[in-house]
């Protein structure tokens, strides 16, 4: 009934848009026609301009901004004069730090996928029965996930001072020789970050993957035991390929947010020692950020931003387009 | 493989990775029990005795609470700014057909392939130049900028799922589509907006970057800049660093508590969006 009521003056176009939708032509189709068009373009506009304005304001602006401060020697205070070109691209790119940075978080992106991806599937798998408390174990499981990447390296950091809580428990297991300077070697700090990386970041894999396992109709897996196939034939010729387009876009959210990685570094050891763990974001801050170089800062950012975006649309293009079209596959069907 | 033995095997599993999974949060809720003296002493023991002094002490400082407040306030004012303009624009992008939609939906996706990183620098100079510094709308609105896109994204599957013949009855009746919007669209997505909300707040809760690069007075920090901050100006007194941290992330934990099914929810619907 209130819908009756409402807006009084839209209800003759409406109802010519709902005539015409059952392929009645109204009498004063192309005047009415016209003047909902200029009403319909007002309510686009009226809908959409929020949301237009706040990112080109604080998205589209800042990372134009980016590229072009990157062609300067600028320290954010005095006006753009010296202009230098490529130069800041030129020596980030033959910085070895810088390289160095590149690196890591490629190691990050490899050595997250081949950790998490057995790890996460293998848990998800298994946890995917009936159990008691299942509930509360999917929460239990997501807490690292859900806990600032902040605070996680906060508690990380004390845990891992020498002959702290880690090296203590590693002592009263009798594993006392594989203590190390976690944070301190350079040749260790990585596989440290790592290790940090994986608890936070498994527990996301694990619920994916569970909540991926529990789109799969029940009914496929009872067939298949009838039909006299093993659990651990159901997983591979059911679960596995059905969970196919879940684990792609986990895989892409790991590398994407590999190559971004910043506060735990900066937190645990700021990329030392020796610049041993530092990324791409962590080396930003330090040379735009904290030695006031803007453009050269600028001219990371562009470069940290390629690295990403051919690796989103490598991705895209070579693993994610098969999802895309088995989605429109099954529009027409 | 019998299945009285994986059970028992799937069970052993599950009872070791929570243990891992909770080991660090708990380390620190129980070490903020203890002295440092006794960490020190002794690094994996129980608290004895039980020491509340580090635990009190956060709870009346004034700076745990006003950076509680300020990160409340940060992710109340993110989330809401993210949820309006997000909705609208989700709308228009769903069930509108105008000339530029699909450029206009394409440049917001692209805007999930800028991480703030990319902007960062520039962002700083910005806020610096509007005088927000120091102000919660400095982390709020590029926080909820670069929300706008994943929003979009999982909105607007879910508006385009509404079935034509809904808007048509609702025509029939007189219904304009902005009425549509308002009266039925929103209501029927309450469950999306009200997981993208979550996702942002979350999102604005944990933020470390921003704030650190932005907030340039300690009045302003938020939580998880507070914490390392804390760390570093107390590297000495390890008990009362991991209490305030325990104190700091336990709103959170408890909010996710609540929300758990929410964000997987979310995450999962953005995964099929």
């Amino acid at each position: 009934m209130t819908l009756l009521q409402h807006d009084r003056g839209e209800t003759s176009a409406d109802r010519a848009r709902a005539r015409s939708a059952q392929g009645r032509p109204p009498s004063r189709r192309g005047s009415s026609a016209s003047a909902d068009d200029w009403r319909r373009r007002g309510e686009v506009l009226l809908l959409v301009t929020p949301a237009l304005l706040l990112f080109c304001c604080f998205v589209l602006l800042p990372v134009a901004q980016a590229a072009y401060y990157s062609v300067w020697s600028w320290n954010g205070l005095t006006p753009l004069e010296d202009f230098v070109g490529l130069d800041n691209y030129r020596e980030a790119l033959g910085d070895p730090v810088f390289r160095g940075a590149i690196a890591h978080n490629f190691w990050i992106v490899g050595l997250s996928l081949l950790v998490q991806l057995p790890l996460g599937l293998g848990v998800a798998l298994l946890l995917n029965r009936p159990m008691r408390g299942r509930a509360l174990l999917r929460m239990l499981i997501f807490v690292p996930y859900v806990l600032a990447e902040a605070m996680a390296a906060v508690i990380w950091l004390l845990m891992l001072q020498p002959d702290g809580f880690m090296d203590a428990a590693l002592e009263s297991v009798g594993l006392g020789r594989a203590v190390q300077l976690w944070l301190g070697d350079p040749g260790v700090v990585m596989v440290t970050m790592m290790v940090v990386l994986t608890w936070k970041y498994v527990g996301f894999a694990i619920i994916l993957f569970l909540a991926g396992l529990q789109g799969i109709p029940p009914e496929l897996h009872e067939a298949a035991s009838l039909d006299g196939a093993s659990w651990w034939q159901a997983q591979r010729a059911i679960t596995l390929p059905l969970l196919g387009p879940t684990i792609r876009i986990w895989a892409f959210l790991s590398m994407i947010g590999s190559l971004q990685l910043f506060d735990l570094v900066w937190i645990m050891t700021g990329g030392g020692p020796a610049n041993a763990s530092s990324t791409m974001a962590t080396y930003l801050i330090s040379q735009g950020f904290e030695r006031f170089r803007y453009g050269y800062g600028s001219a990371v950012a562009v470069v940290l931003f390629a690295i990403s975006l051919v690796v989103a649309l490598l991705y895209q293009r070579f693993v994610l387009r098969r999802d895309v079209a088995d989605r429109l596959g099954g529009r027409r069907r | 493989m019998t299945g009285r033995v994986s059970r028992t095997f799937a069970v052993g599993v599950a009872l070791a990775v929570v243990a891992v999974t909770l080991a660090p949060v708990a380390y620190a809720v129980v070490s903020g029990f203890r002295t440092t003296g006794q960490l020190a002493a002794d690094p994996v023991a129980l608290p004895d005795p039980w020491v509340l002094t580090n635990y009190t002490s956060v709870l009346t400082s004034s700076s745990f609470w006003r950076m509680t407040l300020n990160s409340t306030l940060i992710g109340v004012v993110t989330t809401a700014l993210v949820v309006v303009t997000g909705v609208m624009a989700a709308y228009a992008l769903s069930r509108y057909e105008f000339r530029g939609r699909e450029v206009l939906y394409t440049l917001f996706t692209l805007g999930l392939l800028f991480p703030l990183t990319v902007a960062i620098l520039p962002l700083f100079l910005l806020l610096r130049d509007l005088d927000l510094t120091s102000s919660p709308l400095g982390v709020a609105l590029p926080q909820a900028a670069f929300a706008l896109p994943m929003t979009i994204v999982i909105l607007r599957p879910f508006l385009r799922a509404l079935p034509d013949e809904l808007e048509d009855a609702a025509a029939v009746d007189g219904c304009s589509r902005l009425g549509f919007f308002w009266r039925i669209a929103l209501p029927l997505s309450m469950p999306a907006l009200v997981t993208v909300g979550v996702l942002a707040f979350v999102a604005s809760w944990n933020a470390y970057m921003l704030p650190l690069l932005v907030l340039d007075q300690e009045s302003a920090y938020t939580l998880p800049l507070g914490v390392a901050t804390f760390s570093t100006q107390y590297t000495q007194d390890t008990a009362a660093v991991l209490a305030f941290t325990s104190m700091a992330m336990l709103p959170a934990l408890l909010f996710f508590l609540l929300a758990e099914r929410r964000i997987v929810g979310g995450l999962t619907g953005a995964v099929k969006g």
